[in-house]
């Protein structure tokens, strides 16, 4: 009997089709809703279970636990019990409006139940022996009434505090977190952390099949807040310390999507939307999912070739996303208007959608929240991003990088595909972006305006394109009144490439050899 | 109380006996059992088992415990002792 049950203890692992061991049953789990929470708990907390939410004063843990419920209620048909220790009744039904909640309205219908209890120290008098049956009783009786499947208790530390005999109180916690299991109920438990200490009473010692560490601390002047899951008994989970949002929706956690790089890779191409540049891409433009950046200077046309790319797939009937960090919506509607680009029929007919704001309104998580939203309510297949660079008003260059790796691995999943402008400073080496966010890219493209023979003229390269033969050639182009038009190269006799006035003067001289690698603009 | 337990029948043994001493004739003693009416646990506030609740007069006192130790219910209940 015993040899059986040390051989369970070592996981066994799956072995398909042999049967000499059995498989291991994955562990059931009651997801949270909470976005980005069900991500990195691989679905969400153990069913049946107590999980330890802890923190200190104000890290949100009560909040947790109570979109836990809420969302329970909501999404998942699963009433819960909040049995509150700390907050009346009145202070959580307005904190949870702040998250967009109504509790009311949740308990009218009899999906919540939330039950106050008050142990005031000096209210109480003690005398003799007891014990906490009358917990019991009530909690138990709560569940009931609306069969409940989820329970939250915050913050259970406050019976050490309210009552002297610690010892009972041990005991009957311990016999408690037992009982929890009979129901059946996945249950919260939240405790105040202490220093060093994950609660203040030792409660780790009988809720340990998942705990899960919330912390807030001030980094760069701003308030960050992190998640991270502490232990998670029977799943593999990330260990890695999340930050994560509170805003009017709820809780967001804002994990790096996709920990296993796991992407799918389209072959289906979408075109540039820009005359001649199709060609320049071996396969005739982006693959569909890909991650472009278009960077230069000021003033060589960023704008103007993601405008294209955004026309070109409004045409092809595909949702774009424009988020405008610099200028206003009139504004960049007022300058494609002017290359003959015309965004407001797009805009009427619903296909396209200009999200403006200042990097400065907001701090990058944010942002990043704020992003991730509007892209699962608009749905769109093309995202542009112009600039990214001001992020950096917002943020160091490391974190504006860490936040574009996690928005473009959250597109990526949803084969969404995104262009990026990126403002080079004057005079920096063209072939360095600003925050290195090229290898972050699978396609970059480089915009120029060099000056020669006392004049500046417009140049497209493409510096690089994942997973496909590109044009090496760096290419005159023109802004006409109908867009961006990349022009013929034309050669001198000595292989040179004549740009500007130049290359009319050469376009008038005796035809010179072509190279065969020079791909040709058809009329 | 929840139930016919020792801690109970000691708790109700001893209010018995404390109230015919102290406060003779001048007491109503209601026993209300939990495992019958678990509803009003929420509405009294109970969690500790056995507990005494003052209720009148005003404002109500809880005493927790099987009141073996006679002075600090007393003091709990606000009543000054008579000498036996």
């Amino acid at each position: 009997m015993t040899a059986t049950a040390r051989r369970r203890k070592s996981a066994p692992t799956k072995r398909a089709g042999n049967g000499s061991r059995p498989a291991r049953r994955p562990l059931a789990k009651a997801p949270t809703g909470i976005p980005g929470l069900d991500e990195i708990t691989n679905g969400g907390l153990p069913r049946g279970r107590p999980t330890l939410v802890c923190g200190g004063a104000g890290c949100g843990k009560t909040l947790l636990a109570m979109e836990f419920l809420v969302r329970g209620a909501l999404d998942f048909d699963e009433p819960g019990v909040f049995m509150s220790f700390e907050e009346t009744p009145d202070d959580l039904v307005e904190n949870a409006q702040s998250l967009g909640f109504d509790l009311q309205r949740l308990s009218a219908r009899g999906r919540l139940l939330l039950d106050y209890v008050q142990l005031e120290r000096d209210k109480l008098t003690e005398s003799g022996d007891y014990d906490l049956e009358g917990l019991f009783i009530r909690l138990g009786h709560a569940i009931e009434a609306i069969h409940a499947k989820r329970v939250v208790l915050d913050t259970i530390e406050l019976l050490f505090s309210g009552l002297s005999d610690k010892f009972v109180v041990r005991a009957e916690l311990v016999r408690l977190f037992r009982w929890l299991k009979t129901k059946r109920v996945t249950a919260i438990v939240t405790g105040e952390r202490e220093g060093e200490h994950l609660t203040r009473h030792g409660l780790e010692e009988f809720v340990s099949d998942c705990v899960i560490l919330l912390d807030q601390r001030v980094m760069e002047q701003s308030a960050t807040r992190r998640l991270r899951i502490l232990k998670y008994r029977g799943s593999a989970h990330g260990g890695n310390e999340m930050p994560f949002l509170i805003d009017d929706h709820g809780l967001s956690v804002l994990p790096i999507t996709s920990l296993g790089l796991t992407h799918q890779a389209s072959t289906a191409h979408l075109s540039t939307g820009v005359i001649g540049l199709d060609a320049m891409f071996g396969k005739k433009g982006y693959f569909r999912g890909n991650s472009v950046l278009v960077s230069g200077t000021a003033g060589t046309g960023k704008s103007s070739v993601a405008s294209h790319f955004v026309e070109a797939a409004c045409r092809r009937g595909e949702r774009c996303l424009y988020f405008a960090f610099e200028e206003s919506p009139a504004q960049i509607t007022r300058n494609m208007r002017s290359i003959g680009i015309d965004l407001e029929p797009w805009t009427r007919r619903d296909l396209l959608s200009v999200h403006a704001q200042r990097p400065t309104a907001l701090g990058l998580e944010a942002h990043l929240v704020a992003m991730h939203r509007l892209i699962d309510d608009w749905k769109p297949r093309v995202v542009v991003v112009d600039p990214v660079t001001n992020m950096t008003a917002v943020g160091s260059e490391i974190e504006v990088k860490a936040m574009l790796a996690r928005l473009i691995d959250f597109m990526k999943l949803r084969q969404i595909t995104a262009l990026f402008t990126s403002l080079t400073e004057g005079g920096a080496a063209s072939e360095r972006t600003d925050l290195g966010v090229s290898s972050l890219m699978d396609v970059w493209m480089l915009l120029g305006n060099p000056e020669a023979n006392g004049e500046r003229n417009r140049t497209i390269q493409i510096v690089k394109a994942r997973g496909m033969a590109h044009s090496n050639q760096v290419r005159e182009f023109v802004m006409t009144d109908h867009g961006v038009v990349l022009v013929d190269v034309s050669r001198r006799a000595d292989g040179s490439v004549a740009i500007g006035s130049a290359r009319g003067a050469q376009q008038q001289a005796p035809l010179a050899e072509v190279k065969p690698s020079v791909r040709r603009r058809t009329k | 109380m929840a139930g016919q337990t020792p801690k109970s029948i000691t708790a109700l043994a001893n209010l018995k006996r404390l109230c015919d001493n102290h406060l003779a004739g001048r007491y109503s003693i209601e026993v209300v059992d939990l495992l019958e009416k678990p509803q009003l646990a929420r509405r009294d506030d109970i969690v500790v088992i056995p507990t005494l609740v003052r209720q009148l007069p005003p404002p109500i006192r809880k005493i927790i415990g099987d009141l073996s130790n006679v002075e600090r219910v007393l003091v709990g209940l606000d009543v000054v002792p008579r000498d036996e």
